[in-house]
C-alpha cells in the first residue's frame, strides 16, 4: 500500500478504495494527538486535515474514456472535469482561464460536443467520452486545425489556444464555419487577450475550405 | 466550493421527493449553478442530478409545440420544428451565452438562472436577493445593467435570460410538477417582480420542478425577430433586447407580440403596445407609437437612464426587422 502511494503521479490523488480505512485510522489518530496542543491544531486546520479525512468518505467512483483511454477514477462530487483532467490525469493541455465559463480556455468535447469543462462536474461526465487537445493529433501527425493555427499564427501567448482549437474543430463539425461572420459568432465563447482573432478566423476558413476531415 | 452530496434521480417522482428537503437543489446543465457555487453565492448540501430523466423531447402536439425541460439550448435552437413553427425562440436562444454553454444549458435551467447583477455575485457586497435585509448595492451603485421597469426599493436586478423573453412573447406555458401532480402557468407569470421578496425569482414552490414548456401554434413565424443590444456583438448580456412577432395581412397588423429583456426582474411583456399595434399599418410610424406606449412607467437610475432612449429605439428596430422593413 505504501508502495502504491509512492508511485502515485505528481499531482494525482491516491486511490481511496482499499487504503481508505487505514488512512482514516492514521489521520484520526493524528487528530486526537494534536487536539491537545492548540498550536498544532491550528496547523492541522491550515493543512485541511479534517477536510482530507472527510474527502476519503465523500469521493465517488466514476468511469470515463479520455482520448480513447478508459479511466476508473475516484473523485469528489465538487471536482470539475477541468480539474480532474489536469490534476488527476495530468492532461494539462486543457487550460484554466477564468474558471467561470467566461473565457473558453477549458473547452473540451464531451461525447463529441464542445463544453466548458470548468462548469462540468466530473461525476456528471461519468460514462462519457472526452476529447481534449491532447487527443487531436495522431501520433506525431498534427490535426489539420493544429497545422492551420501554426501556419496562420493563430496565437501569441498560446494560453487560449487549446480551447480555441477544440472550439474551432467543433465549429466546422457543427456546420457553423460558412462565412467569416458565422465563424466569429460561433467562436465567440473563446476569448483571446492577445487579439489573434483575424488569424484564428483565417485558420478555420482554410481548414473548412480545404475540405479535410476534422 | 463547499462539499456537497451528489445523487442521481432516476425517476421524476424520486427527484420531487429529494428536492422537498431543505438545502437540496436540482442540477441540470449546471452552467449557472456551478458558477454560483464556486463564488459562494449559493452552497447547497445536496445536488440532485436530473439529467437521466426522459425530459429532452421536442414534439408537435395538436395545439402547439412541447419542449422538455432538459432539451439543450443548442438542440432547441436548431430543431427543425422550432425553426419552422417558432423561429423567434431559436433567434432568442442563439443570442444567448456561447456555443459551449448552449451545449450544456437546458430549457428548465435557463428559466431558473439567476441575475448577473454584480452586487448579487459579490459576496462582500450588500444584496437583498442573496442575503435578504442587507440592502441593495446597485440602487446607488454601478447600475448600468439594471432594471427600468417593475423595480422595488429592495432590488433593481434584471433577469438575464434571452430564451425567456422569446417564450414570454410567444404565450408559452410552463409545465411544473410537484407532489400533487402537474400544474401549468402562463410563462409571463412564472417569473416575479422583486417587491419585498427579491430573494424569490419565480413562483416555483418548494418541492416543485419544471418539466417542460409548451408554445401554442400561431401565425407569427413569417414576421418575427429577436434584437439584442449589448456592449459587444456576441457573448454578452443584454442592455436591452426585444422579441417582436407580427401577423401582417395586406400591410395591416392583425396580431402582435412584444417582450423586452434586460429591463426588468422578469421578461417584460408589452401588452399595451401590442394592443396599440393591432389594426395599424405595418409602418415605422406605427412602431414608434407602440414603442412610446411601451415606455410608460419606465424609471431610470444614475447609470442606466440611457435605456429610456435605447429601449424604444430597440422596439422600433425589432418591429421593422419583423415586418421586413429593415
Amino acid at each position: 500500500m505504501e508502495d502504491e502511494r509512492d508511485h502515485a503521479l505528481p499531482g494525482s490523488e491516491p486511490e481511496a478504495k482499499d487504503n481508505s480505512r487505514r488512512n482514516f485510522l492514521k489521520q484520526s489518530t493524528l487528530l486526537t494527538a494534536i487536539a491537545l496542543t492548540p498550536g498544532t491544531a491550528v496547523k492541522a486546520a491550515e493543512m485541511h486535515v479534517d477536510e482530507k479525512i472527510a474527502a476519503v468518505f465523500e469521493k465517488m467512483p466514476i468511469k470515463m474514456e479520455v482520448n480513447g483511454v478508459a479511466h476508473s477514477l475516484s473523485v469528489e462530487p465538487r471536482a470539475t472535469l477541468l480539474d480532474i483532467l489536469r490534476e488527476q490525469l495530468d492532461l494539462t493541455g486543457t487550460k484554466k482561464g477564468c474558471d467561470h465559463g467566461q473565457c473558453g480556455a477549458c473547452t473540451v468535447h464531451v461525447d463529441g460536443h464542445r463544453v466548458n469543462s470548468c462548469l462540468t462536474l466530473g461525476v456528471m461526465a461519468s460514462g462519457k467520452k472526452i476529447t481534449t487537445i491532447e487527443g487531436l493529433a495522431k501520433g506525431d501527425e498534427l490535426h489539420p486545425m493544429q497545422e492551420a493555427f501554426l501556419k496562420h499564427d493563430g496565437f501569441q501567448c498560446g494560453y487560449c489556444t487549446p480551447g480555441q482549437i477544440m472550439s474551432a474543430v467543433a465549429c466546422i463539425r457543427e456546420g457553423h464555419a460558412n462565412s467569416e461572420m458565422e465563424i466569429r459568432e460561433y467562436m465567440s465563447g473563446n476569448i483571446c487577450r492577445c487579439g489573434a482573432y483575424p488569424n484564428i478566423v483565417n485558420a478555420i476558413q482554410e481548414v473548412k475550405e480545404g475540405g479535410q476531415a476534422v | 466550493m463547499k462539499q456537497f452530496q451528489y445523487t442521481r434521480a432516476l425517476t421524476q417522482q424520486s427527484a420531487i421527493e429529494a428536492i422537498a428537503k431543505p438545502g437540496t437543489k436540482i442540477i441540470a446543465g449546471g452552467t449557472n449553478l456551478i458558477d454560483l457555487m464556486k463564488r459562494g453565492v449559493t452552497a447547497p448540501d445536496k445536488l440532485v442530478d436530473i439529467n437521466h430523466l426522459p425530459l429532452k423531447n421536442i414534439t408537435a402536439t395538436k395545439t402547439g409545440l412541447h419542449i422538455g425541460a432538459l432539451a439543450l439550448n443548442s438542440v432547441v435552437s436548431e430543431n427543425s420544428l422550432v425553426l419552422q413553427k417558432q423561429p423567434l425562440l431559436s433567434m432568442a436562444l442563439k443570442a444567448g451565452a456561447s456555443p459551449q454553454l448552449r451545449n450544456m444549458a437546458t430549457v428548465g435551467g435557463n428559466m431558473m438562472q439567476r441575475t448577473r447583477c454584480s452586487y448579487f455575485y459579490d459576496t462582500t457586497m450588500p444584496c437583498n436577493k442573496r442575503a435578504p435585509g442587507t440592502g441593495c448595492g446597485a440602487m446607488e451603485g454601478i447600475n448600468r445593467m439594471h432594471a427600468i421597469f417593475g423595480t422595488s426599493d429592495q432590488c433593481i436586478a434584471v433577469n438575464p435570460s434571452d430564451m425567456s423573453v422569446g417564450l414570454a412573447a410567444l404565450d408559452a406555458v410552463a409545465i411544473i410538477a410537484g407532489k400533487k401532480g402537474e400544474r401549468r402557468i402562463p410563462f409571463t407569470e412564472f417569473h416575479r417582480l422583486p417587491g419585498d421578496h427579491p430573494e424569490l425569482d419565480n413562483h416555483l414552490a418548494a418541492g416543485e420542478m419544471i418539466v417542460g414548456v409548451e408554445i401554442p401554434d400561431n401565425n407569427f413565424a413569417k414576421n418575427s425577430y429577436y434584437l439584442k443590444v449589448r456592449d459587444r456583438q456576441s457573448y454578452a448580456f443584454a442592455l436591452v433586447s426585444v422579441a417582436a412577432a407580427l401577423e401582417i395581412s395586406n400591410g395591416t397588423i392583425k396580431n402582435a407580440r412584444l417582450a423586452m429583456g434586460g429591463v426588468a426582474h422578469k421578461p417584460w411583456r408589452l401588452f399595451d403596445a401590442e394592443k396599440a399595434l393591432i389594426g395599424k399599418p405595418a409602418t415605422e410610424d406605427s412602431f414608434k407609437q407602440a414603442a412610446q406606449i411601451a415606455m410608460q412607467g419606465a424609471k431610470g437610475y444614475q447609470y442606466n437612464s440611457f435605456k429610456l432612449k435605447l429601449a424604444p429605439a430597440t422596439i422600433t428596430e425589432a418591429l421593422k426587422h419583423a415586418a421586413g422593413l429593415a
